[in-house]
């Protein structure tokens, strides 16, 4: 009772903090545009940014040399490049001890359809072996076991390490203190940012990129892991102790047991994070899938680039399915006295159809590896076609519309008019929105994260990142809502988009430049083409699972009161929907952060392009200070859009 | 593991007879592959000679301006294609540092820079000048570069400063970097059909001036310490006021334990030196005949026995 005036009061003071900031702010822009408003409030003068680069890799120059940080990761690169060499030899034969790759494709799979089967029957058991079929007919096995090699090896680090990180941070509160922020800072970090390290610390190839892998996909292991142990009931944490467990006991056959469900979920998401990223590792040398695809899209051969991203997508939705199988099925037990066969069904099985495509590869090469010239692909003639297509006159003057209304219209002005703020301004247009959403604490974090932005000297190239995102994300809501709304309305239609939505979000990031390339080529449209699909799918399926979670009283209640479809839309479920759209939201904004940097790769003259350059030498202290630029701005939007869902969904009290 | 090592020691040393570079270290000579058609068929083609000498050799696909510290640090074996305009800085910082050595020249020349092909010069007859393309920049312009026009830079590893260029030089460009090379000829390709003007990097030996017959844009010539010193140059205050070195080298590199460790092959790598037209017909088997690298190495060794029979000898 206490709560509601205080709830209801706070908005007015927020939102007269607010009007007042935007009010400086367009005091301020209107000054500029009148050409009175002093330069030094225009742009921070280059005099007054501190070199915070040049102090990083003074830092980072102690630390790689004189503590020998440097001797120490290059010792842990030489085991990490057995253990690399090894399955690289397994998976497509590297010339590496134990020289007994690669295995044939028929026996790969073979294992596929048997795993796929115990785990989820014959629709697993046909992707599985599918997939796997497809991608050796394509006359892609090489390159996609280069890039298994590498997964089998970065998932499992990624697993034990978040796995243990997780459990400290369970056990001792000052773990979990430290690594909270550590972590919220890691998913903002642009990948760019973890490339050059690896390569610096780890050796130029495969190890570089396994490394890079591995600590992209910890944090979500950490997390998950935290999370299910916390959510172990005290019933069975009495039962284990009156059993009189000791304490490592207690962790093994108590804890871990219990918050199973969570683990696999954090398992599913390392191999999703795994797999994307080991595809974006290209970047510095990382052969396989990516490699190829990066190649093929930069020439602009987009046929064989839709090849390679089909079996990307297949081998995604693979791993996904599989492992949230895992997480489904329960433990089995079996009768006491049963036989090892017969507990082992499935693993006698594999070794079975294993070895035998092993042998039958000695008679039969072809089932052992697919030779060039013997594969299916049909990449060059797709070439052609989709080369073809485009050329028509039709099609390139709907394309050229498209552009040019984008660009000259919106973009550019959009773009033009965002640069020419004032610095001061823009921070206060940030300050406002995040004290109107989220409150007074949120206004005073956004004016820091924004001050340091431009403390960096990358305030300009940041607000063109900035400005791609906002261009994107807007959109996208303009498309995405508008489909998530009318598939809401039917059932059938909800769960068709949603499954259509769960699947889009497994693919690597990388696949979704492929479409955006292809309709526009490789200009700026494409890179916000490809933010915009991007972000289109959490946008849609928050907006759907928002609208369809409405209590049902409270639509039939609107029904009652005699409210049109419409009216019903807009006053009841819109309202109730928004906190579950804003998560949407936020996540396309991540998403979109995160595509805008990925898409320097077709030419952006944003933080994204400087961190690509930044890839090309040792510079550590540029690369760092660019992306903890991106960092600080998905932050500030992070921090503000949950508080207000937060906040919104205790105040209309939803779950 | 000790026992593999000497299986594999046993199997190299009953290989020697076949083998004329026995003394070499059986270790892998790691050849980085690069970005560009050229580097990749070339380093196919010196690791199949390599090869076929009995050297184990692995390829490394690494950024061509990051690949100077590799080599220095002993990650990467060898360099073969440092092109002095794009790679020279690079090149000579790493030698300062140590750790890479220079191997010499090939016998190719080269050059690297602002390029259209012929028919741009229709829209634009004042060219080759510098300033008589900025004079008709909005010929170049697309709907995302606004009235400026669009120049089609090299990938931004290659780091190419067509951006401080344009600066320097006060030019109504937007420099947008392509992804790739292939992404180059992909937009010349594409201009072709209707002789759209274009202006890109482009560079000699290619394959690019038999298909589509250009020229270098003249920029004011480079001069020494036009890249490192403000005054020289026509822009007193700005750097990279000049066009790249006009016939430039191309040098092999190598890490400076190479020598010591693989004799045969470091003696084979010092005999090579490829052509202008040799450069460029590699580059012609993947870009235009659509050749995988390596069927284009074997197709060129092949076709040229005599060429590269003289260096392993």
């Amino acid at each position: 009772m206490v709560a509601i005036p205080s709830v209801t009061r706070t908005p007015m003071t927020r939102n007269r903090t607010a009007i007042w900031l935007l009010g400086i702010a367009i005091v301020l822009t209107i000054l500029q545009y009148s050409g009175v408003l002093p330069a030094w409030l225009h742009r921070i003068p280059d005099a007054m940014i501190p070199p915070a680069a040049i102090w990083l890799d003074v830092f980072f120059n102690f630390v790689k040399d004189d503590l020998g940080l440097l001797k120490f990761t290059r010792f842990l690169t030489a085991g990490l490049e057995n253990v690399l060499d090894t399955s690289g030899n397994i998976f497509y034969g590297k010339r590496r001890w134990p020289n007994l790759g690669p295995i044939p494709w028929t026996a790969i799979a073979g294992v596929a359809v048997v795993v796929g089967y115990y785990l989820g029957g014959w629709r697993l058991a046909v992707l599985g072996g599918g997939t796997f079929i497809w991608t050796a007919l394509i006359g892609q096995w090489k390159i996609a076991m280069e890039t298994m090699s590498v997964l089998v090896v970065a998932a499992p680090l990624a697993f034990v390490i978040g796995l243990s990180l997780g459990i400290a941070a369970w056990k001792y509160a000052w773990v979990d203190k430290t690594i909270k922020p550590v972590l919220s800072v890691l998913q903002t970090l642009p990948f760019f940012t973890y490339l050059l390290p690896a390569v610096i610390f780890f050796k130029v190839g495969p190890t570089a990129g396994a490394v890079a892998t591995t600590i992209y996909a910890i944090p979500p292991m950490i997390l998950m892991t935290t999370l299910g142990l916390q959510k172990v009931s005290p019933e069975v944490v009495e039962a284990g102790k009156m059993s009189g467990c000791s304490k490592f006991q207690m962790l093994r056959h108590v804890y871990i047991p219990s918050a199973r469900t969570e683990i696999l979920v954090g398992v599913n998401q390392v191999i999703m994070l795994c797999l994307a990223m080991v595809v974006l590792t290209a970047f510095i040398g990382m052969p396989g899938l990516g490699a190829k695809l990066l190649a093929m899209m930069g020439s602009f051969k987009l046929g064989r680039s839709f090849e390679i991203g089909v079996t990307i997508v297949l081998l995604a939705v693979t791993l996904d399915r599989m492992s949230k199988a895992w997480v489904v099925k329960q433990p089995e037990h079996f009768e006491k006295g049963t036989s090892w066969v017969n507990r082992h069904k499935t693993l006698v099985l594999a070794i079975a159809v294993f070895i035998g495509f092993t042998l039958l590869s000695f008679v039969l090469p072809i089932a052992g590896t697919i030779g060039r010239g013997q594969d299916f692909s049909q990449g060059k003639e797709l070439d052609n076609l989709i080369k073809g297509f485009l050329a028509i006159d039709i099609v390139q003057s709907i394309t050229y519309g498209i552009r040019y209304f984008l660009n000259v219209w919106i973009l550019n002005p959009f773009r033009d008019f965002m640069l020419s703020i004032p610095t001061p301004a823009m921070i206060m247009v940030v300050a406002a929105f995040a004290v109107w959403l989220g409150g007074k604490r949120e206004g005073v974090i956004a004016v820091i994260f924004f001050g340091l932005v431009a403390l960096s000297g990358w305030w300009d190239r940041s607000i063109i990142t900035l400005y791609s995102v906002l261009a994107a994300v807007s959109i996208a809501m303009l498309l995405g809502i508008p489909i998530g709304v009318l598939a809401a309305r039917s059932d059938k239609w909800s769960q068709r988009v949603l499954l259509a939505c769960d699947t889009a979000q497994t693919f690597p990031s990388f696949i979704y430049l492929i479409p955006a390339i292809m309709l526009f080529g490789i200009t700026a449209t494409a890179v916000v083409g490809s933010i915009l699909i991007f972000a289109m799918v959490p946008l849609i399926r928050y907006t759907i699972e928002g609208l369809r979670t409405v209590p049902p009283e409270m639509t039939e209640a609107a029904d009652m009161a005699g409210a049109t479809r419409m009216q019903k839309l807009v006053n009841v479920q819109l309202p109730l929907a928004l906190p579950t759209m804003a998560v949407g939201f936020n996540q396309a904004i991540m998403f979109a952060f995160f595509m805008v940097i990925i898409a320097a790769f077709i030419g952006t003259q944003d933080l994204g392009q400087e961190l690509q350059r930044t890839l090309a030498g040792t510079d550590l202290g540029k690369n760092f200070v660019l992306g903890i630029c991106v960092s600080l701005m998905a932050l500030t939007f992070d921090l503000v859009i949950m508080k207000w869902a937060a906040d919104k969904k205790k105040a209309l009290g939803l779950p | 593991m000790k026992k593999m090592t000497t299986a594999f020691t046993a199997g190299v040393l009953a290989l020697a007879p076949l083998a004329v570079l026995a003394q070499d270290s059986s270790d892998p000579i790691v050849i980085p592959i690069h970005n560009w058609s050229s580097q990749i068929v070339m380093s196919n083609v010196v690791g199949q000679i390599l090869e076929s000498a009995g050297n184990n050799v692995e390829y490394v696909t690494t950024d061509s301006q990051a690949v100077y510290e590799s080599v220095r640090v002993g990650d990467v074996t060898m360099e073969l294609e440092v092109w002095e305009g794009a790679f020279g800085a690079s090149f000579r910082a790493a030698l300062e540092k140590g750790g890479i050595i220079d191997v010499g020249d090939h016998n190719a020349v080269t050059r690297e820079d602002w390029w259209y092909p012929m028919w741009t010069k229709d829209a634009c007859p004042g060219l080759p000048d510098w300033e008589a393309l900025n004079a008709c920049a909005a010929v170049f312009a697309t709907p995302e570069t606004g009235g400026k026009g669009r120049y089609l830079d090299g990938p931004v590893d290659w780091l190419k400063h067509g951006q401080e260029r344009v600066a320097a030089l006060d030019m109504d460009f937007v420099v947008i970097n392509a992804g790739s090379a292939a992404a180059l000829w992909a937009e010349i390709g594409a201009a072709e059909a209707d002789k759209k003007p274009v202006v890109v990097f482009n560079w000699t030996p290619n394959f690019a001036e038999a298909v589509w017959p250009g020229e270098f844009v003249e920029f004011p010539p480079h001069e020494e310490g036009c890249d490192t010193d403000p005054s020289v140059g026509v822009n007193p205050d700005a750097l990279y006021d000049c066009g790249n070195p006009a016939t430039g080298y191309l040098k092999k590199a190598a890490w400076d334990g190479m020598e010591a460790k693989w004799p045969a092959a470091y003696a084979t790598l010092e005999a090579i030196s490829f052509t202008n037209p040799q450069i460029a017909e590699m580059a012609k088997l993947v870009d235009i005949d659509e050749m995988e690298p390596e069927e284009a190495a074997e197709a060129w060794l092949e076709a040229n026995p005599d060429v590269w029979g003289a260096w392993v000898n």
